[in-house]
C-alpha cells in the first residue's frame, strides 16, 4: 500500500494486507499522536487496510510555547 | 470495531474512554465533553461576546466551529507572525474557514502593524523564537479583547497541551506558573477573561473532529517548533498514555481539581504591583510593557529571513 507521512511530507509503500496498529508499529508511531485516513475518513485501530490502499497517516501534534 | 453508542461500524477507537465511536457518535462525545468544560469552569455565558484566538490549525478552528455549533456567537482574531510560506498558509486556511461561514475574523499582522514579525524578533532579542511569539500573541489577543469589547478570550489549548505545560512546571515546581495554569482566568487588572474549552479533548480528537466536520486545517507545523522542549514533553507523556490510557486525562484533570485549590495564594502574588504601561496602556510591572520594549528593538532591526532562524535556532536549542 502507499502511504503517505507528513512532516516533512514523505510516502512509503508498503506491504499489505496490514492492520492499522501494526502498520503504526511498524512505523514505530504512537496511536496517540496520530491518525489514518483512507479515501478521506478515518478508519479505526483494528481495520485492515488492503495492499492497494492509499492511506495517509496524519500527525496531530501540534508544538510551540502557548 | 463497533461504535460503543449504536453498534454501527466505527471510524475511531478513544483508548481513554475504552470506546470506539461512529462518526456521529464521535462529535456527540466531543460536544458533550466542551459542554463540560464550559459548565464545570464557569467559561461561557449565553450572551458572551465572544473572542477566539485563531491560528489556522486544528484546534483554533474546531473550537470555533464547536462554539458555534453549540449556539454560541464568536468572532476570530488571526495574528500575521511573518513566518515565511507557514504563516501566508495559516492565513489563508483561517480566512477560508471564516468565508465559508459567514463569520468575522478580525487580522492583525506584525509586519503592517507593529514593523517586525518573528524571525526578526528572535534575531533582534536573541532569545528562542517562541518567547517573542508567546508573547506578542498574548498582548495582541489581550488587546483585541479589551479593545474590542469582548467579553472572554478563547485559545485552543487541548488537553495534551494543557498536561504538556503541566509536566514542564511540575518537573520544576514552578509554583506561580501551577498556581496560574487554570482552565479559566476571571478578568481583572486590564487583562480579559480567558477559557480553554478543549481541555477535555485531545488533539488527537480535536484532529478527528475537523476531519470529520470537513474542516480544512493546516497539517503542516510551524518551522520553528521543531524539536523544543514542549514536543518532547507531549511525546513523554503520550508514551505513558499508550501503555495507560487515560494518564494524561487524570494528571490534568486531577491537577486542577485537586492541587490548583491549595496553591491559590501564589497564583497573583505578583499582580498587584501592576499598573499601565505608558505607551499602550497594558497592565506591566514597569513603566514600558515587555511588548512595547520588543516592538521597539525589532522593528529597528533589519528583517531576518525565517529559513536563518530555523538553522540557528535548532542549535541553539
Ligand atoms: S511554534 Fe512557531 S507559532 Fe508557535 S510560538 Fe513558537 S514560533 Fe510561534
Ligand atoms: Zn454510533
Ligand atoms: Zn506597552
Amino acid at each position: 500500500m502507499r502511504v503517505l507521512l507528513r512532516n516533512p511530507r514523505r510516502e512509503l509503500d508498503i506491504a499489505g494486507p496490514r492492520r492499522v496498529h501494526a502498520l503504526l508499529a511498524d512505523l514505530e508511531l504512537n496511536r496517540e499522536s496520530h491518525l489514518v485516513i483512507r479515501n478521506g475518513t478515518l478508519v479505526p485501530s483494528d481495520e485492515e487496510l488492503a495492499a492497494d490502499d492509499v492511506v495517509e497517516i496524519r500527525p496531530v501534534i501540534s508544538g510551540g510555547a502557548v | 470495531m463497533k461504535c460503543r453508542v449504536c453498534r454501527e461500524p466505527a471510524v475511531i477507537d478513544v483508548p481513554r474512554h475504552n470506546a470506539n465511536f461512529c462518526a456521529p457518535h464521535f462529535l456527540d462525545m466531543c460536544r458533550r465533553q466542551v459542554r463540560k468544560a464550559i459548565d464545570d469552569f464557569d467559561m461561557l455565558e449565553a450572551d458572551d461576546r465572544i473572542l477566539i484566538a485563531v491560528s489556522g490549525g486544528k484546534d483554533s478552528l474546531a473550537i470555533w466551529d464547536m462554539l458555534i455549533d453549540l449556539g454560541y456567537q464568536a468572532d476570530g482574531l488571526y495574528i500575521g507572525l511573518g513566518i515565511g510560506s507557514y504563516s501566508d498558509v495559516s492565513g489563508e486556511y483561517a480566512r477560508a474557514f471564516a468565508t465559508e461561514r459567514g463569520l468575522h475574523l478580525i487580522e492583525v499582522s506584525l509586519r503592517d502593524d507593529y514593523g517586525y514579525d518573528v524571525p526578526t524578533a528572535t534575531a533582534a532579542t536573541r532569545r528562542v523564537p517562541c518567547s517573542a511569539c508567546g508573547m506578542s500573541k498574548r498582548h495582541l489577543f489581550d488587546k483585541a479583547a479589551i479593545d474590542g469589547d469582548y467579553t472572554v478570550l478563547v485559545t485552543g489549548h487541548n488537553l495534551d497541551d494543557e498536561a504538556a505545560v503541566l509536566y514542564g512546571n511540575t518537573l520544576r515546581w514552578e509554583l506561580e506558573y501551577l498556581a496560574r495554569q487554570l482552565p479559566t482566568l476571571p478578568a481583572g487588572n486590564g487583562f480579559p477573561k480567558k477559557v480553554k474549552p478543549l481541555v477535555r479533548l485531545s488533539e488527537r480528537e480535536t484532529a478527528a473532529w475537523c476531519i470529520i466536520r470537513g474542516i480544512d486545517y493546516l497539517v503542516d507545523e510551524c518551522p520553528i517548533a521543531a524539536g523544543n522542549r514542549h514536543l518532547g514533553f507531549k511525546a513523554a507523556l503520550n508514551t505513558i498514555e499508550a501503555e495507560s490510557p487515560g494518564t494524561k486525562t487524570a494528571f490534568y484533570l486531577n491537577f486542577v481539581e485537586k492541587v490548583a485549590p491549595l496553591l491559590a495564594a501564589h497564583a497573583f502574588a505578583n499582580d498587584v504591583t501592576l499598573h499601565p504601561c505608558t505607551r499602550c496602556g497594558a497592565p506591566t510591572t514597569g513603566e514600558i510593557c515587555a511588548f512595547c520594549h520588543l516592538v521597539e528593538t525589532a522593528s529597528a532591526h533589519e528583517p531576518v529571513p525565517v529559513e536563518l532562524i530555523t538553522g540557528k535556532g535548532a542549535r541553539r536549542r
